[in-house]
């Protein structure tokens, strides 16, 4: 494996801080994400919620970072801001040497269509289109031709090994399947980040294996990866978890720390 | 995303949201239909008016100095008619000075005419439209014979006791033998039959072709004028339309010297154009025009807001469909875009059909009713941009709402 799984740990403020840089700095080119004391807050009729209450992470690429937490310590709606879905209400979030932070509606769509791949727990597949055209999806608002579209497409379902359910509906297909045509679908834009919110959180623990199967196949193929999960077991397949409780970082240990401390 | 792309997908959408669809479609199909319809009766009633029915009373690039106009523009007040009542009449006398000053290649007639009960034996007797006509009536008129023949120049300057009838004289007073040189009765004289002359036509169902021609010197002439030197009108043609305001001119300027009128006063007869005529029937197809527009425009303010609401309720029902796709990297204009196409395209598709529906009805109309129908092609285009145009306007609300919807809101309902 490569050597930075050693290095991508920052257990140590200073290591942190030597990392993460100065507000306003453009970080390394080594780091794909680079966020510096992000915070988002939901104001629930007078009642403020923090969600996210500064948080501090770089991932650099290549790296298979696990993300864990109790309920509500923030994990989903991290992870919607490293997706672009969502805007944080103070502090910086670089992705690939931009300010994502900053950026208006339409830039922080072309972000998601280009640089991002996200796979949510539920699927999200549109339930009338096929698998294809599920896939083809991003590619459509990216403007590729049709026929590039079809044969990507195609590609990216015969590479999670669904070649022969490409003209399938979602409700035609069983869950680990139709979590295959998501992470297809995350990765038929060759994006930068490949994003998963508990991916198999609606899956047996067969299925949810075989999902898992899949993340690490990537992952060790030079895909970076952020993951949410509740499993310490499923966690076990990063080589970096991160800890989130109450909207801020709890930890950030390798995998070597983390399984030896939960006793894999 | 490129148009082809979004036009690809409204079509999809569409295909799978049948029921919905077609009410969508439904309600500008209406509106665009009796906007067909409604225009195409107007359309065809102008065309009809400014083509056949002045063309017949009012011939081609021509003129008529009557002492009033016959055919009145629109609502003439007290005074006018009363001022009317006190001219005097044209008389046979005005008409050589008046054929004198006419410049090159006028043509001309004088004429006057009435209702007449026209005897014939062995039949009812029958009231006709008569003429007494003199000079190039026929010829301004176009008005040739289809059995027999027209008078003889001898036949005018001599006022001869002889007529030209129309088909439908013939059908009531000779239904079963050939009318050329049998004889009708008018006023206690008898006329020869020399021709009978060609339809007319008709319009809203009244026959034009219930007329006998005779010599103005005839002793019909009589009949039609109780002032004896009076005669009703002369007709002036010139060879263009813009030889006709100097011919005009020079008509007035007789007219006005024999009727001895200071410049300061109005003149005392009418010089009565197609356009004058025209002008009356431009009036009424104004409120036809606005009557006929604002129906079908109510009916289609219905669609839209029809459209609206589906719209509206297909925005929320795909919300969730928006979350995924702008997570993927859809922009707020690609929604946008989305949803007007889908709306405007189902409301165009119902345009078509109200279209081809609207023509339909015009059709039915022509066919059973005396109205005449036209489908003036601007009208299918009208039909198409407005069908359009609802779906945009309509859409407009219902899109830009799915446009700005957050995508992590919007992934989160189901
Ligand atoms: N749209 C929202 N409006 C108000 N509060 C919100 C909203 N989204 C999240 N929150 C709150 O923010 C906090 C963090 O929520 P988040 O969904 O990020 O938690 P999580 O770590 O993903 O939890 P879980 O493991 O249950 O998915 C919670 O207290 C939650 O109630
Ligand atoms: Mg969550």
């Amino acid at each position: 494996m490569t050597n930075h799984v050693e290095e991508a740990p920052l257990s140590t403020t200073a290591e942190r801080q030597a990392v993460l840089g100065l507000p306003g700095q453009t970080p390394s080119e080594d780091w794909v994400i680079v966020t510096r004391d992000l915070k988002r807050e939901y104001d629930m009729g007078g009642e403020i919620v923090r969600a996210l209450r500064g948080v501090n992470i770089a991932v650099r690429r290549n790296e298979y970072v696990a993300i864990m937490g109790p309920s509500g310590s923030g994990k989903s709606t991290l992870m919607n801001l490293i997706g672009c879905l969502d805007t944080p209400n103070a502090g910086e979030y670089w992705l690939n040497g931009q300010l994502v932070s900053q950026m208006k509606d339409d830039d922080l769509a072309r972000v998601r269509n280009k640089e991002i791949g996200f796979v949510f727990q539920t699927f999200n597949l549109l339930p009338r289109a096929t698998a294809l055209h599920n896939v083809e999806l991003p590619l459509v608002y990216a403007g590729v031709s049709a026929s590039e579209r079809k044969e990507r497409a195609f590609q990216a379902l015969a590479s999670v090994k669904l070649g022969d359910r490409v003209h399938h509906r979602p409700n035609e297909l069983s869950g680990g399947q139709r979590q295959r045509v998501a992470i297809a679908r995350a990765l038929v834009n060759r994006p930068s980040i490949l994003l998963a919110d508990e991916p198999t959180g609606n899956l047996d623990s067969a299925t949810s294996e075989e999902i898992m199967g899949v993340f690490e196949s990537l992952a060790s193929s030079g895909q970076t990866v952020i993951m949410v999960t509740h499993e310490p077991v499923i966690a076990a397949h990063a080589r970096r978890v991160v800890v989130l409780r109450d909207g801020v970082i709890a930890s950030d240990e390798n995998k070597g720390k983390f399984a030896s401390r939960m006793g894999f | 995303m490129p148009l082809f792309e979004a036009i690809r997908l409204a079509l999809d959408t569409i295909r799978v949201q049948k029921l919905k669809s077609f009410f969508t479609a439904l309600g500008v199909c209406i509106g665009v239909m009796f906007l067909i319809a409604v225009v195409s009766i107007v359309d065809g009633m102008g065309r009809y008016m400014e083509e056949d029915l002045v063309g017949k009373l009012i011939a081609v690039n021509s003129f008529e100095l009557r002492h009033r106009p016959n055919i009145n523009i629109g609502d003439v007040d007290d005074a006018t008619w009363r001022e009317y009542a006190r001219r005097q009449r044209i008389l046979d006398s005005d008409v050589e000075p008046v054929v004198e000053a006419l410049p090159e290649g006028a043509k001309w007639s004088m004429y006057s005419d009435g209702q007449v009960q026209v005897e014939a034996e062995g039949s009812r007797p029958r009231r006709a439209s008569v003429t007494a006509v003199d000079g190039d009536y026929f010829e301004i008129k176009r008005l040739d014979v289809t059995s027999g023949r027209l008078f003889t120049p001898g036949e005018m300057t001599t006022g001869a006791s002889v007529v030209v009838i129309g088909p439908d004289l013939v059908k009531r007073l000779f239904p079963t033998v050939d009318p050329i040189g049998r004889q009708v009765k008018m006023a206690g004289k008898f006329y020869s039959i020399i021709g009978v002359g060609e339809s007319l036509g008709s319009a809203f169902g009244m026959s034009f072709d219930n007329y006998v021609y005779a010599p103005f010197r005839s002793p019909i002439r009589r009949m039609l004028n109780f002032q004896s030197r009076a005669i009703d009108a002369v007709v002036v043609q010139m060879p263009t339309a813009e030889a006709i305001p100097s011919a005009q001119e020079a008509v007035r300027a007789v007219m006005r010297a024999r009727h001895q009128l200071r410049p300061a006063q109005k003149d005392d007869f009418s010089l009565q154009t197609a356009d004058s005529a025209l002008a009356f029937w431009d009036k009424i197809k104004g409120y036809l025009v606005l009557a006929g527009v604002a129906l079908p425009a109510f009916g289609l303010v219905v669609g839209a807001i029809v459209i609206m609401n589906i719209m509206l309720v297909a925005v929320a029902e795909r919300t969730h469909e928006i979350g995924i796709r702008k997570a993927l990297g859809a922009k707020r204009r690609d929604i946008l875009i989305q949803f007007l196409i889908e709306a405007s395209t189902l409301s165009t598709f119902g345009a078509a059909i109200g279209i081809a529906a609207g023509a339909g009805l015009a059709f039915v109309i022509r066919e059973v009713s005396p109205m005449p129908t036209y489908v003036a092609p601007w009208s299918i285009g009208v039909g198409v941009l407005i069908g359009a145009g609802v779906g945009i306007v309509s859409g407009v609300y219902p899109a830009s709402r799915a446009s700005l919807l957050d995508p992590v809101a919007a992934l989160r309902q189901e």
